[in-house]
């Protein structure tokens, strides 16, 4: 059987990957963002997934606005690094896992959510980043990244987007389809975006560290009080881009602990163990924020 | 019955919804069709000729061309799509968010570095945060663009 054990939670700000890919890691402005992930790329390598189901959002690349998915599910064998406008990012062709995603499709869409299946796409910074932070960086020609991705693309972009409810509930669905995978399997779920961010209009550039470590601390010990939260919190405390913390709560959804409800037919388990923690402002115009728990 | 959209109070801030999408429809598109090289080179070869293959409306071309993402914003763009311009003039993501706020590209980005913009004062339209309409626009940058706009008057 096929198992997530792990939930790994982090900003994707596209200035991240442009000093990745430009040598500024080593640079005063950076450094302290790269030392954060430091114990993470270990920790990639000494608990190595199967397979990762990274959730992130398109940043109106493989998504313009002819067609505006809320939830979309990457089945497709590779997935090409997009020219944003600057370029593709020199990092390696992602590599799919057409079987576990048509699976999860399967089995989430027979679970009332209803997925768009995408078998061509793009994957943008919101993918790429977390991929270089977590396992370093890889050449795109001989490089290599751990393992299969499963990309799962959400709307930030164009309110509404979906609530932080239904990102929870979805990840409570997207753990039963992979606990129903027959294929003995590492799983890692990601939630990535946030945290507080404005990119737009007068307010440009706020900055939240009180609402970002609060919902840290929510997000840890009680993710029933952070799914809670409405969407017009997220624009008022953490900015018009902080609404991407709703993708964190698809990860957070489908750790052993939570149970799924008066219709429960998985177990809620024991809390999870927080492996990593990591705050720092700024990368460019965002506060990134990261965690790693693990299902214990 | 109104839809309903608690987010109309925030200041400073234009959510990007149903309804602004439909009136960006075309000058998002427009932005998007800058991923493509050869689109971005006929572009900066001329942006009137350009824009016009576009259903774009004047005023959007006007503030395209103005490169002034405020405006951009307010006739339906979204900063995803419009970042597509900055991309094609060079600019970083900081140096676009910078431009919105009148801050010069240093003072914004001495902001980020000494924490961001505080959401204290920030959160509902009345109150007397940096991003409240009356305290626009920010920072020194306007001033000195007023000075050489005056100038060149004289």
């Amino acid at each position: 059987m096929a198992k997530i054990t792990a939930s790994v939670f982090t900003s994707h700000v596209p200035a991240i990957g442009a000093a990745l890919d430009l040598g500024k890691t080593q640079e005063d402005y950076w450094k302290p963002l790269f030392a954060g992930y430091d114990f993470s790329k270990q920790w990639m390598k000494d608990n190595r997934p199967d397979v990762i189901f990274l959730v992130y959002n398109d940043h109106a690349t493989a998504f313009s606005l002819e067609m505006i998915p809320t939830f979309a599910i990457g089945t497709a064998a590779q997935f090409q690094p997009a020219d944003e406008g600057w370029g593709p990012r020199p990092v390696p062709v992602v590599q799919g896992h057409p079987d576990l995603a048509a699976h999860i499709a399967q089995s989430v869409i027979q679970q009332d959510f209803d997925l768009t299946i995408v078998n061509k796409m793009d994957v943008d910074h919101g993918l790429t980043v977390p991929l270089s932070l977590m396992c370093g960086e890889q050449d795109p020609k001989t490089g290599v990244w751990p393992c299969p991705v499963i990309p799962f693309a959400v709307n930030v972009v164009q309110y509404p987007v979906p609530s932080g409810r239904r990102c929870y509930n979805l990840g409570q669905a997207i753990r039963k389809a992979v606990e129903s995978y027959d294929e003995d399997l590492n799983v890692h779920i990601w939630g990535t975006g946030g945290m507080s961010h404005q990119l737009q209009g007068p307010r440009a550039g706020l900055i939240n560290k009180e609402f970002d470590n609060a919902f840290l601390d929510k997000l840890i010990s009680d993710p029933e009080a952070a799914a809670s939260i409405p969407h017009i919190d997220y624009v008022r405390e953490a900015g018009s881009e902080g609404i991407e913390l709703v993708m964190w709560l698809i990860a957070r959804g489908a750790m052993s602990d939570v149970a799924r409800g008066a219709t429960a037919d998985v177990a809620g388990g024991k809390p999870p163990k927080v492996a990593h923690r990591f705050y720092h402002v700024p990368a460019s115009n965002t506060a990134v924020g990261h965690l790693i728990l693990e299902n214990t | 019955m109104p839809l309903d959209k608690p987010y109309l109070d925030v200041p400073g801030t234009t959510i990007f919804d149903a309804e602004q999408s439909r009136k960006g429809y075309w000058l998002n598109q427009f932005c998007m069709s800058l991923m493509k090289a050869e689109n971005r080179a006929r572009f900066k070869a001329n942006e009137r000729a350009y824009l016009d293959e576009w259903a774009m409306t004047e005023e959007q071309k006007q503030a395209v061309l103005a490169r002034d993402l405020n405006w951009c914003i307010r006739l339906g763009g979204n900063i995803y799509f419009l970042a597509k311009i900055g991309a094609t003039d060079g600019k970083s993501f900081q140096q676009m968010a910078g431009s919105m706020t009148g801050m010069t590209e240093e003072e914004y980005r001495n902001m980020m570095i000494s924490g961001g913009r505080s959401a204290n004062g920030n959160r509902v339209i009345g109150e007397d945060g940096d991003a409240q309409a009356h305290r626009q626009p920010q920072g020194k940058g306007h001033v000195l663009q007023q000075a050489a706009v005056g100038k060149k008057g004289n």
